[in-house]
């Protein structure tokens, strides 16, 4: 499969701290690659390299074959971003906000316009076109930012937490929009903190961890390969003690969670059995009995536990 | 200016121009600054000394000037950090250079054109311009380097606070307002430190085309503003390639 974004050996060091660390990764054509991380892991620095907003120490990195470091203009003009900290023009309309990115990306006129409009009603803002964005909730402002990152129809879209702190709707709106145009070819780059975003958004996920990657896959192999996190769930009709139903085999861990046990376990057949005997020996009844997969914010934490412990 | 088409990206810098243009010159401190601060210094300066009117109006025209043009310069990049949009502006396909230079195009139009008021008023009490061209010349080209000079003031330090850096530039402004012979003429010794300032040699041309005593030929007055021009161009750019990421 094609590359869309390269990176190789990136190093950013701010005074004594290394902010990202020879980290190596590939963004394939038309995926959306999650890159996830916890606060001050590496994301934002990565993807402001990545975006030719600020050189690297060290290391390369390319978009779409155009070298970041010798290229820079050509690989921004086939890219667009929506940093996290970004804010819209508040003294422009959003009308005027469109068409001086459009500027600056140099699409024609006619097309800016048509572009504009298109967007501007796609994201609910038409009607709002001609006000200040000074006025404009924080939902809003986010769309209008979008807008104008996808009116250049860029091969390359950045995306740093784009919907962090939205209502429910315009989250939902903003992933729509996001699915569309990667359906449409567009390579998206999204750093959340929001895991089930991650879930149901990415094609791969790059974890990231001071300054270094910790592991790269699809979500579904990656809560596979976390196979100690596996579990089943159970309810009795009546309350038992935890540390009782620790000592099944084969279950490493117990907590109780509600009125529900969990037992975490490599075996959930098994565990499963054995909870049937200890039922009937104990002359209990099952209420409910559920086997789990590891969630991708339990494998998130797992990953990051482990390295740390490095 | 190594991977993109040269006019290419003057049209973006044309789009920066029309930005700063439609957001900055209502900002206060573009406004204090700017207008209202050498205002009063010129009252204070002229009013009740009982000066000839070619004089007044060459320190008006020169205050005026001086200062419109490099109002707007410093401020943009402090608000522009300040009001996160920076970022998004540096991801955007457009160099450091056509970035200043559609910054000092903004500066330069707000000043020439606030500048054509004090010359008005000049041609309304009475001041004979016997070379019209040279003044205009001079307005130009003075106004586009004070522009840049402004620019170059607003690239360090690296703040997100325009107060810090509207600061700093009045720090520097004021001396060269005493050494260019806006209010007193410069004589002696004086005059070495005269021509350090871009503003002595826009007075110069001022008081050529009104037929006042100038101390240089108009060569080296045009000579003197491009050169300076060239040079505050050239450092603001350089400087702005560095501390920009500083700013986010």
């Amino acid at each position: 499969m094609e590359t869309a974004i390269e990176v190789k050996g990136l190093i950013k060091n701010y005074e004594e701290i290394t902010a990202v660390n020879h980290i190596n990764f590939e963004v394939r054509k038309g995926e959306i690659f999650g890159f996830l991380g916890p606060n001050g892991a590496g994301k934002t620095t990565t993807i402001r390299i990545l975006t030719g907003v600020i050189k690297p120490d060290g290391g390369t990195a390319t978009i779409m074959d155009y070298s970041i470091l010798k290229e820079p203009l050509k690989a921004k003009q086939i890219m667009s971003v929506v940093p996290e900290m970004a804010n819209a023009y508040i003294d422009l309309t959003a009308w005027q906000n469109l068409m001086l990115i459009g500027e600056l990306y140099g699409v024609p006129k006619k097309k800016r316009q048509e572009r504009a409009n298109h967007l501007l009603k796609e994201f609910k803002l038409y009607k709002r076109r001609n006000h200040w964005a000074r006025g404009f909730s924080k939902g809003m402002k986010q769309k209008l930012i979008l807008c104008t990152a996808l009116l250049t129809e860029p091969r390359v879209l950045f995306l740093d937490e784009p919907t962090s702190g939205l209502d429910v709707e315009s989250a939902r709106l903003i992933r729509d929009v996001i699915r569309q145009y990667n359906r449409d070819g567009t390579t998206i780059f999204l750093s959340t903190h929001n895991m089930e975003e991650a879930n149901k958004l990415c094609d791969r996920i790059a974890i990231i961890n001071h300054g270094k990657i910790a592991a790269i896959d699809s979500p579904e192999n990656l809560r596979m390969k976390s196979s100690s996190l596996k579990s089943v769930e159970i309810s009795f009709n009546k309350p038992l003690p935890v540390n009782e139903l620790s000592k099944i085999p084969n279950v490493t861990q117990a907590k109780k969670i509600g009125d529900k046990i969990r037992l975490y376990t490599d075996e959930p057949h098994s565990v499963i059995n054995s909870l049937i005997d200890y039922a009937r020996s104990k002359g209990l009844t099952i209420v409910s009995l559920n086997t789990l997969a590891p969630t991708l914010e339990d494998v998130f934490i797992k990953l990051i536990r482990e390295h740390e412990g490095d | 200016m190594s991977d993109y088409p040269f006019l290419e990206q003057l049209k973006r810098a044309l789009a920066i121009t029309k930005k700063d243009l439609r957001i900055y010159y209502k900002r206060g401190p573009v406004i204090v600054f700017g207008l209202i601060m050498p205002f009063f210094l010129f009252l204070a300066f002229f009013i009740g000394r009982n000066m000839p009117m070619e004089r007044l109006f060459t320190g008006l025209l020169g205050m005026t000037i001086f200062f419109s043009s490099m109002s707007i310069g410093p401020a943009i990049v402090p608000f522009e950090a300040r009001s996160r949009t920076l970022e998004r502006l540096m991801s955007t396909p457009i160099s450091v250079w056509a970035l200043c230079i559609g910054d000092v195009i903004a500066s330069f139009l707000y000043g020439f054109l606030i500048s054509i008021v004090p010359l008005m008023i000049g041609l309304v009490f009475g001041v004979n311009v016997t070379d019209s061209l040279i003044l205009c010349l001079g307005m130009i080209l003075a106004a586009f380097c004070f522009a840049s000079f402004g620019v170059l003031l607003s690239a360090y330090p690296p703040t997100d606070v325009p107060s810090t850096v509207m600061m700093v530039s009045n720090l520097v402004k004021f001396p060269l307002v005493f050494i260019s012979g806006i209010f007193i003429p410069i004589q002696g010794w004086g005059r070495i430190i005269a021509s350090f300032s871009p503003l002595t040699y826009f007075t110069e041309l001022v008081n050529y085309s009104i037929q006042e005593t100038s101390y240089y030929s108009i060569f080296v007055d045009f000579a003197a503003l491009t050169g300076f021009t060239l040079l505050f161009l050239i450092v603001a750019i350089k400087i702005h390639e560095k501390t920009l990421p500083e700013r986010l």
